[in-house]
C-alpha cells in the first residue's frame, strides 16, 4: 500500500507543484532578500547595497540590544511557564470531561482565536487600564467595606505584557496538550490507581512522563509566538517593556535601518532554530529512553 | 475450598443513563475460588469486575469485601487487583519497574521489594527479564508483567478482565492451565471476566452466566452445562437442540413433552415441577444424541427405559462439518427441523461411516434432555 503510494509520482507532483510554488515565491523569495538585507548598507534613503558586511550583526551584540533579546527570552520563557501552569489542569480537566462537555470546552478555547487579535488586546487594556473592569470593581469593594482604595497600575508595565501574552498563548498550550493527554490509554491511569496510587500520585508518575512529548511540542509552540510577539507589548507594555520584535519594527519603519532590522531579524530566527533543536534533541533523547 | 465468603455483592445494580448494564445481582464469591463471570459482549460483566475494583461506583446495591462494604473505597484502598484486558503495563518502566510500582506506593522498603518483586517474575517464570522494556515483550510476556505485577501485592482478590482474549489460539490453551497452576500456588482468589465458555469451563470452580445485566445461573462448569438454569445458558454454554413443546404426562418419575418440532414425544425419566399444558423446552446436546444407520424398511431401534414410540426419530443427513477430533452432522426430520449430532472420531477412518443424504435414526436417553420452563 505505502509502496503503492511512493511510486504514484504523477498525483503528488500535481497536488504539490502549487504550494509549493506559492511558499517558494511569497516565503522563500522574500526571506532570501531580507536575509541579503542584512549584509547590506544604507547609502540612500531608498537603496540598499549588498556590502558583504557584519557589522550589523556585531551591532546587535551591543548591551542595549542584548538586554532586549534577553528580557524577550525571559518575558516568553515566563508566559510559557505560565501557559503550562494554567494550560496544564486545563488540558487534563478537558480531557476527563464527558464527551458532550469536551467538545464545548475546546469551543471556548478556541473562541479567542476567532476574535481579531487587536480587538482582543484593545478589550484587555479596557479591563486593565486606571479606570478600568479591574480597578473600578475592587475601587467599589473597598467602598463598601471602607477601605481607602488607590487604583492599581495594571496596564503599561511588564505585568500587563506577560497577562496579555498568557492570554493569547494559552490555547497554542492547551489544544496540544489535550491531544497528548487525550491519547493516553485510560487503563494505565486505572491500572495505576488499582495498583495503590493516588490520583496526583498517578498525574506524576504516569501522566506527565507518558504526555511529554506532547507537553514539550506544547511548550514549544507556545514560546516561538511568546518570542516574537509585537502587538501585546506595543500596546499593553510601558516604557521598559518592549521586546526584540518592538525593536525590529522599529528599525524598518522610523529608524529607516532595513539592514540592521533584517539582522535582528534573523537573530530571532536563529534562536526559534535553536529552541526546535533543543526540543527535537530532547524528543530524540526520550525516544531512546523509552527503547 | 473452605467455603467462607469473601465477597458479597447485595443488590448491586448500575445504570448509564437510561442503560441498566447490571440489573440486581446478588452474588457470594468464596475464598481461594477461582470464580468466572460468563456472557457474551456488553452483558455487564467487565462492569461488575470494575465495581468490584472500585473503578466504577454502584446506582443501587452495595459490595461487602471481607465483610466491609466498600462504598467510598477508592481503587487504591481496595485489597483487589486487577489484570486489564489491554494489560495497562506502563510503556515508559522496565518490566521489574512496572512490578514494583505498587509495592512502591504501599512505601514498602527496596530490600524487601526486589525480594518481592524477584520472587513475583520467577512465580510468572520472567525471571531474566527484569531490564526489558514493555514494546521488548511479546503479547504472553506482556501479560506475564500485568500479573506479577497485579500478584506481587498479595492482594484478597485478583481481578482478570478477558486475560487470555488478546493472545493467539495455541498460547491461549497453554495459559489457561498456567493460570490455574498459579492460581492454585498462590491461593489468591481469582475473579476472571470471559466472553469464552470453553476458557470459563476450563478454569473456573464457579461460574456466573450474565446476560443483559441479569444474572441468569451461578453453578459449577458441569452443572452450567448439563443442568442449565434457562434457555440462555443452555444456549449460550455449548450448542444444543432446543425443542418448543408442552407437557403432556407429567408424574414424578417421568415427563412427556411433545412438540411440533418431532414426530415422536420426548421421554425423561424424572418429574418436572410445572403442570401437564405447560409451554416447556427440551435441550438436547448434539454429543447425547445417537445416530444409527436406517435401512430401508426397517424398525426403529428401541431405547432402554423408553416407552415404544418416544426419543427415536427417522431422519436424512443434510450437512456434514468435520472438524478432525469430532464431526457434526445436520440432520433433517420430517417436519423440517434441524438436530445437531456430534461424534468423536474415534477410529482414524469408520467402516461404517455415514454420509450426505443419508437416511438414519436418532435417539437419546430418556437423561438427555434438559427440561427448561423458560
Amino acid at each position: 500500500m505505502e509502496e503503492d503510494w511512493k511510486r504514484a509520482k504523477g498525483p503528488f507532483a500535481i497536488i504539490f507543484s502549487p504550494p509549493a510554488f506559492w511558499l517558494f515565491l511569497f516565503f522563500v523569495v522574500p526571506l532570501a532578500i531580507v536575509w541579503a538585507y542584512s549584509f547590506g548598507e544604507n547609502v540612500g534613503p531608498t537603496t540598499i547595497e549588498i556590502s558583504g558586511t557584519f557589522r550589523h550583526y556585531v551591532r546587535a551584540g551591543d548591551p542595549v540590544y542584548l538586554d532586549i533579546f534577553l528580557k524577550s527570552l525571559w518575558m516568553a520563557a515566563l508566559t510559557t511557564l505560565l501557559c503550562l501552569i494554567v494550560g496544564f489542569p486545563v488540558a487534563l480537566a478537558i480531557t476527563f470531561a464527558p464527551d458532550k462537555a469536551k467538545a464545548w470546552l475546546l469551543l471556548l478555547i478556541m473562541l479567542p482565536f476567532w476574535t481579531n487579535l487587536l480587538i482582543r488586546t484593545y478589550a484587555l487594556m479596557a479591563v486593565l487600564r486606571r479606570e478600568g473592569y479591574v480597578n473600578s470593581g475592587l475601587g467599589w469593594l473597598a467602598e463598601h467595606l471602607g477601605i481607602a482604595f488607590e487604583p492599581l497600575p495594571l496596564l503599561h508595565n511588564n505585568f500587563a505584557v506577560v497577562l496579555g501574552l498568557v492570554y493569547v498563548n494559552l490555547p497554542f498550550l492547551v489544544l496540544p496538550l489535550y491531544a497528548a493527554l487525550d491519547r493516553l490509554d485510560r487503563s494505565l491511569l486505572e491500572a495505576s490507581l488499582d495498583l495503590g496510587a493516588g490520583h496526583l500520585r498517578t498525574i506524576r508518575e504516569i501522566v506527565v512522563p507518558l504526555a511529554l512529548p506532547g507537553i514539550l511540542s506544547g511548550l514549544l509552540i507556545t514560546f516561538i509566538p511568546a518570542l516574537g510577539s509585537y502587538l501585546t507589548p506595543d500596546l499593553l507594555g510601558g516604557p521598559d517593556s518592549q521586546m526584540i520584535a518592538n525593536v525590529i519594527e522599529r528599525q524598518f519603519k522610523r529608524a529607516n535601518d532595513w539592514p540592521f532590522g533584517a539582522a535582528l531579524s534573523f537573530i530571532l530566527m536563529y534562536l526559534t532554530f535553536i529552541a526546535i533543536a533543543g526540543q527535537a534533541v530532547l524528543a530524540g533523547r526520550r525516544r531512546r529512553m523509552m527503547r | 475450598m473452605v467455603g467462607k465468603t469473601l465477597i458479597r455483592i447485595e443488590g448491586v445494580t448500575k445504570r448509564f443513563g437510561q442503560f441498566t448494564a447490571v440489573d440486581d445481582v446478588n452474588l457470594e464469591i468464596e475464598e481461594g475460588e477461582f470464580f468466572a463471570l460468563l456472557g457474551p459482549s456488553g452483558c455487564g460483566k467487565t462492569t461488575l469486575l470494575r465495581m468490584l475494583a472500585g473503578l466504577e461506583v454502584p446506582s443501587d446495591g452495595r459490595i461487602l469485601i471481607d465483610g466491609e462494604d466498600m462504598a467510598g473505597v477508592p481503587p487504591n484502598k481496595r485489597p483487589v487487583n486487577m489484570v486489564f484486558q489491554s494489560y495497562a503495563v506502563f510503556p515508559h518502566m522496565s518490566v521489574a519497574d512496572n512490578v514494583a510500582y505498587g509495592l512502591r506506593m504501599d512505601g514498602v522498603a527496596k530490600a524487601e521489594r526486589a525480594e518481592r518483586v524477584a520472587d513475583a517474575l520467577a512465580l510468572v517464570k520472567l525471571d531474566g527479564m527484569e531490564d526489558r522494556k514493555p514494546d521488548q515483550l511479546s503479547g504472553g510476556q506482556r501479560q506475564r508483567v500485568a500479573l506479577a505485577r497485579a500478584l506481587v501485592k498479595r492482594p484478597r482478590v485478583l481481578l482478570l478482565d478477558e486475560p487470555l482474549s488478546a493472545l493467539d489460539a495455541k498460547l491461549r490453551e497453554a495459559m489457561r492451565s498456567e493460570l490455574a497452576q498459579i492460581q492454585d500456588k498462590v491461593g489468591v482468589t481469582f475473579v476472571m471476566v470471559t466472553h469464552d465458555q470453553d476458557e470459563a469451563l476450563a478454569m473456573a470452580t464457579r461460574c456466573a452466566v450474565m446476560n443483559r445485566g441479569l444474572l441468569q445461573q451461578v453453578a459449577s462448569p458441569t452443572d452450567l452445562y448439563e443442568y442449565p438454569a434457562n434457555r440462555f445458558v443452555a444456549d449460550f454454554i455449548g450448542s444444543v437442540n432446543m425443542f418448543e413443546g408442552r407437557l403432556t404426562v407429567d408424574e414424578p418419575d417421568r415427563a412427556v413433552i411433545t412438540s411440533s418440532a418431532l414426530p415422536v414425544p420426548i421421554y425423561v425419566d424424572h418429574g418436572v415441577t410445572g403442570a401437564t399444558g405447560t409451554a416447556v423446552w427440551a435441550a438436547i446436546r448434539p454429543e447425547k444424541i445417537e445416530m444409527l444407520h436406517r435401512p430401508d424398511g426397517g424398525l426403529p431401534p428401541r431405547v432402554a427405559g423408553v416407552p415404544e414410540g418416544h426419543n427415536v426419530v427417522p431422519g436424512r443427513i443434510c450437512h456434514i462439518a468435520y472438524l478432525g477430533s469430532e464431526t457434526v452432522y445436520d440432520v433433517q426430520v420430517d417436519s423440517g427441523a434441524r438436530i445437531k449430532v456430534l461424534r468423536s472420531n474415534v477410529a482414524r477412518y469408520e467402516e461404517r461411516g455415514f454420509d450426505w443424504e443419508q437416511p438414519v435414526w436418532l435417539a437419546w436417553h430418556p437423561r438427555s434432555p434438559a427440561v427448561l420452563l423458560s
